[in-house]
């Protein structure tokens, strides 16, 4: 068992605001998790602060998801991008959120994180959220032809009728093939 | 000889893709230039499915993820939930959760022995393995009455207490169990053919690993010593010796190796916790209707396959805003490509064996 660094969060967050002294990041503790909201035209400067810089070291990229907040936010901040973190040198964690509406591009991670690929296409094909500079912005679960997105709070939980997914496979679309 | 460039579909019905998977691969004569997975086969809208049920509701559903090793992963999912609700679990509870979530390790390691070997063309190993299985299944089924989708635990512990029979059965199969790893080694693990198919082959380096997000034994067959039971001890991991194997190569052979050592000190964590059992409850007092104040958490385990995240985002409801599972198999699976490049066709039925996938875990 390797032990963690008690005061690693607020060296962290003395990191931050001395890195990025006027971005405006809202920082938080969340059961010991430091969670930083970031703005979508600041997002790859400070993933790639979070990597590169030796008083941070989150190396890994764990995981990325998206949350739906329907009618309880305003519309231009109806998704939230949630990206989690993880150092395997000081084993710490850390969270980065960034708010986007219906329609907005979030910057793409790929070229930070090779692991990033298949998350972000999965968030796009459930939520319809777009990562721009994406090598391959296409449905990664759903089929190509699927209409809508199934994990947004006003899609149906019963579905909305899926016939016209059986017309797609009787007369396949040659160039897809 | 000109390069012409071949396109091959395997699947979604081939039967070494471990369920419904289908792979488009571009070759060069024998040599693989690109894999592309094609995904969704078994999708069934889990996380959808768990937005309109309630937090109890949601821990059956969680078996059908990655069902080689369900109660993994309704450890994996409470323990974020408890997490979530600052409930402590009583010893008891925490050790039994031990017990069975390591034997559901054995389990889903000699499936995964068997069905590497039969993909290379071993296919013995694939019957020696399951008789085994069968056991551990035998043990599950008198504890729970479930053979595979168990439903093992409950928020705030577990269900019943185990009794003399369950220890018993536990027991003997401790026992057992050295002798068929031992009969399982004298197949493989000096074999000429063996070696042949393995050793060299679709090799990772450290670097791709961490920026592929790679996690479990296919991390640690790269040389980086990362297991969760050791470095963020959950559910008393810290109260058990066992060691945490690595090897340097980043190949097959080195995959199996450590799968078959992880097997090892999963039976010597299931003796000390045997061993050691404290007395005590086994379920603290959890209201019938749990309904939790805003929040988020993620917790993650060590799954058999990897690393295994819940990300829940509560609303103040007995209804969860927002479930996100990050499975083991679905990252694994993404450095497919990475590991295949270079290697000749038959080795792509061989990497896609090593990396323990469940398209059931993949396909959510």
């Amino acid at each position: 068992m390797r032990e963690l660094s008690p005061d690693h969060n607020i060296k962290l967050k003395e990191n931050l605001a001395g890195r990025f002294p006027n971005a405006g990041f809202k920082v938080e503790e969340n059961r010991g998790i430091v969670v930083i909201e970031a703005s979508r035209s600041s997002l790859i400067e400070l993933m790639k602060h979070l990597k590169e810089d030796a008083g941070c070291s989150f190396n890994v990229l764990m995981d990325l998801t998206a949350v739906d907040y329907l009618d309880k936010r305003k519309s231009e901040e109806r998704f939230e991008v949630v990206y989690m973190l993880f150092s395997s040198t000081s084993l710490h964690r850390v969270r980065i959120k960034v708010k986007a509406g219906d329609g907005d591009d979030v910057p793409s991670l790929v070229s930070i994180w090779k692991g990033a690929n298949w998350p972000e296409r999965e968030v796009f094909d459930f939520f319809g959220i777009k990562f721009s500079g994406h090598p391959l912005m296409e449905r990664l679960i759903m089929p190509d032809e699927f209409r809508g997105y199934p994990l947004r709070k006003d899609f149906p939980l019963e579905g909305q009728g899926e016939d016209y997914l059986i017309e797609s496979i009787l007369i396949p679309d040659k160039t897809k093939i | 000889m000109a390069f012409k460039e071949i396109l091959l579909n395997m699947g979604p019905q081939h039967p070494s893709t471990h369920g419904v998977l289908r792979l488009k691969v571009a070759l060069d004569n024998e040599v693989v230039m690109k894999v592309t997975p094609v995904l969704g086969y078994l999708h069934r809208g889990m996380e959808k499915l768990f937005e309109n049920r309630t937090y109890q509701q949601i821990t059956p559903l969680t078996d059908r993820f990655d069902y080689l090793a369900a109660i993994s992963n309704n450890l994996g999912y409470l323990l974020a939930v408890e997490k979530l609700m600052g409930i402590e679990v009583p010893k008891r509870a925490q050790y039994i959760r031990v017990i069975f979530t390591e034997l559901q390790r054995l389990a889903s390691h000699l499936a995964w022995v068997g069905f590497f070997a039969n993909d290379i063309g071993a296919m013995s190993v694939l019957l020696y393995g399951f008789i085994e299985r069968e056991d551990i299944l035998e043990i599950f089924e008198e504890y729970s009455g479930a053979r595979l989708t168990v439903h093992a635990f409950r928020v705030g512990g577990v269900p019943t207490d185990i009794n003399d029979k369950i220890i018993d059965m536990i027991n003997t199969f401790i026992l057992k169990l050295p002798k068929r790893i031992a009969d399982i080694e004298t197949l493989l693990t000096g074999n000429r053919i063996w070696k042949h198919r393995t050793i060299g082959v679709g090799v990772i380096s450290p670097e791709d690993a961490i920026s592929l997000g790679l996690t479990g034994p296919s991390l640690r067959s790269t040389g980086i010593k990362w297991d969760i039971r050791k470095d963020i001890p959950y559910s008393s991991y810290q109260d058990f010796q066992f060691e945490v194997p690595t090897s340097a190569n980043g190949d097959l052979y080195d995959r199996y190796v450590l799968r078959l050592e992880e097997i090892k000190q999963s039976m010597r964590i299931i003796r000390q916790a045997l061993d050691t059992l404290p007395q005590g409850e086994t379920l603290t007092k959890v209201p019938r209707v749990l309904k939790i104040a805003p929040g988020e958490v993620f917790h993650s385990i060590e799954a058999p396959k990897g690393e295994l995240g819940f990300y829940i985002k509560s609303n103040g409801t007995d209804k969860p805003e927002r479930v996100k599972m990050k499975s083991p198999s679905f990252i694994n699976m993404q450095s497919l490509e990475t590991m295949c490049l270079g290697n000749l066709f038959a080795d792509i039925v061989a990497v896609l064996g090593s990396l323990d996938i469940v398209l059931g875990e993949i396909d959510k």
